[in-house]
């Protein structure tokens, strides 16, 4: 579904991505991890087409480079780390204009868009919130309406940076179990950053880990979450077991590094 | 002593209920022409008020039927004296509908502005079109020995050149469409042409008061005023109107706004083009109103929700009866004297302003 191949990124002369390459198969879930400044969310941002890169992006088996605009949008629905919901929006309203990919530059929503827009409301159980201007939203309730209005996008792929930041442990959790089904549902292909490397192996299928702008590993959670990785790309101090499942569970050490 | 087995309450959940809005896929189409027609209500009756204003003894009742024979293929009996259709007919009419395309196109445009650069402090005059017009207004004043007629086309190619240089500018100096050195281009072109404009018209201090009069704004130009101004307030208020699903769009941000296949820089270009084209021709009949563009989008965004496609049109209405009600109010308060429009709108709209600012602050918390 997602493939790239050597994609280096220059941003204001320096280079913040080198060389790096993915697979991601449909009806995945890749979550990107890496020390901070590592390059994840230009790496979200450069599978959007929102920085200029090197490298090859190929997306549904066509390169991303000859995408148009709205093309991308029908394909890559992205969730950005920090939102902007204008305070005065309603919830509907907001989670509308993820059918923008499907209206016209100077048309308006038909019928149509606008009954996918309260299914997916009801999936997400925002319905009550539906007329909720997003300025008198919650924190979980600000981030669902976000993975709503990327779901009405109705795209295959789905780009979350750092969907968890800001959210307590019940709604985080809350937001990535919603992910889960849903991609389970759907057959939706996810790439999230997430910086709690424990969440990041309970959930994802593949994890890849950058460090300065390079991938230094990838696989599946246990092969990338070992203590040496760890302590060498975080400068941390870790003991990593396996929890129930068998998943990766990454504890700090007091008292190091 | 503090409970030593802590209250285990279920998370709360987000959900909760809605209040009293069942559907809102029937809410805003509900909601929306309620506000057009209450505003367009509100335009008609200031438009009766601004025609009635002034004269002791015509009554609402005659503007109104006079109004009404006006009209094509109508026939109503007002009961007024020829010389009073007269003075309807050739200075208060044209001066209402200047009035109202003004007040239309200054809030329209502010409303425009304020979308693209996401910033409620944006205005018409943001990105030197008022330097660039009183620059050009004062050059023709001081230089031309007969500039009555010339002063509007002067006017609006240096609002148009104000902006363009603006635009040039703030394109130069950082990335291609950013707002922000945008906003600071249109701040130093602003203060150059000002200074320019102060220092032209120093050679002439005898026409200071015609450049004043002309910066503090008039209405009174008649139909050629009206007719001036209507072909560049009809191209620009429709193009402004269409882009309101747009400007929602941009609302949320540029990065965002690419994600949804939306070339930003593109809408910014094409509702900046016909912004400053709205405002270009307001000030080119009638000078530097001021405040209009600010205070009616905010009021409008206020009380009916801040959805571009209600703020463009409501404020498109809004601004109409607003600079009507203006000018009503210059025209009589000292009469036979006149005060500037321009001195109204400011000295009625940031007490108003203010009101508002308060009002609302207090109904959301």
């Amino acid at each position: 579904m997602i493939e790239i191949t050597a994609l280096s990124v220059r941003l204001g002369g320096r280079e913040v991505l080198t060389e790096v390459g993915l697979r991601v198969p449909r009806g995945e879930w890749l979550a990107v991890i890496g020390p901070n400044g590592a390059g994840k969310s230009t790496l979200v941002k450069a599978l959007m087409g929102l920085v200029a890169h090197r490298g090859e992006i190929t997306l549904d088996g066509r390169p991303g480079a000859a995408l148009r605009p709205r093309e991308r949008a029908r394909l890559v629905a992205y969730a950005p780390q920090t939102p902007a919901l204008p305070p005065d929006m309603t919830v509907f309203e907001y989670a509308l204009l993820g059918r923008t990919p499907y209206i016209p530059y100077l048309g308006r929503e038909s019928r149509r868009d606008k009954e996918i827009t309260a299914s997916v409301l009801d999936r997400l159980d925002l319905t009550g919130l539906a007329a909720r201007r997003a300025g008198e939203l919650s924190g979980g309730e600000r981030q669902r309406a976000v993975l709503a209005r990327a779901l009405t996008q109705q795209a295959p792929v789905l780009l979350l940076d750092e969907p968890t930041t800001a959210l307590d442990l019940g709604h985080q959790q809350q937001v990535l179990e919603l992910v889960d089904r849903l991609r389970l549902a759907d057959g939706l292909t996810v790439v999230t950053t997430l910086h709690d490397l424990t969440v990041a192996g309970l959930y994802a299928d593949r994890l890849l880990l950058l460090a300065g702008g390079r991938a230094v590993a990838a696989g599946e959670p246990g092969q990338v979450l070992t203590e040496s990785l760890v302590g060498a790309h975080f400068g941390a101090h870790v003991t990593i077991e396996p929890g129930p499942g068998g998943r990766p569970v990454v504890q700090l050490v007091r008292g190091g590094p | 002593m503090p409970d030593p087995v802590p209250e285990v309450a279920p998370r709360p959940v987000d959900r909760q209920p809605s209040r009293g809005v069942p559907d809102p896929l029937t809410r805003r189409s509900v909601a929306g022409p309620l506000w057009v027609a209450g505003a367009l209500a509100l335009l008609a009756v200031s438009m009766v008020a601004g025609l009635l204003g002034g004269a002791a003894d015509i009554s609402p009742r005659q503007v109104v039927l006079q109004v009404v024979d006006w009209l094509p293929l109508v026939h109503a009996d007002s009961g007024l004296a020829p010389v009073e259709q007269g003075l309807l007919y050739e200075i208060r009419l044209p001066r209402v509908l200047v009035a109202a395309v003004v007040g239309g196109l200054l809030a329209v445009a502010g409303a425009g502005y304020q979308g693209v650069f996401r910033n409620p402090l944006a205005d018409p005059y943001l990105l030197g079109a008022a330097a660039g017009a009183g620059l050009a207004a004062t050059v023709t004043i001081v230089l031309l020995p007969a500039p009555a007629a010339t002063i509007p086309v002067a006017a609006f190619a240096g609002a148009v050149g104000g902006v363009l240089l603006a635009y040039a500018l703030g394109n130069t100096a950082g990335r291609a469409g950013g707002t922000a050195t945008l906003v600071l281009a249109g701040v130093a072109v602003t203060s150059f042409l000002t200074a320019i404009q102060t220092f032209v018209q120093q050679f002439k201090v005898e026409e200071l008061q015609r450049i004043y009069a002309w910066i503090l704004g008039d209405v009174g130009g008649g139909w050629a005023q009206f007719w001036l101004v209507l072909p560049y307030a009809a191209v620009s208020s429709v193009l402004l109107l269409l882009h309101g699903r747009m400007l929602d769009v941009l609302s949320v941000g540029d990065e965002e706004a690419t994600s949804l296949g939306v070339r930003a820089g593109r809408v910014r270009f094409a509702v900046l083009l016909a912004a400053s084209l709205a405002t270009a021709a307001a000030v080119a009949v009638s000078g530097l109103i001021g405040f209009v563009g600010i205070v009616v989008p905010h009021v409008v965004r206020r009380l009916a929700g801040g959805s571009y496609r209600r703020v463009l049109p409501l404020s498109l209405v809004a601004g109409a009866a607003f600079l009507v009600v203006a000018d009503l109010i210059a025209r009589t308060v000292i009469a036979p004297a006149e005060l500037p429009i321009g001195v109204v709108t400011m000295f009625v709209g940031a007490p108003f302003f203010v009101a508002v600012l308060r009002m609302t602050r207090q109904a959301a918390t």
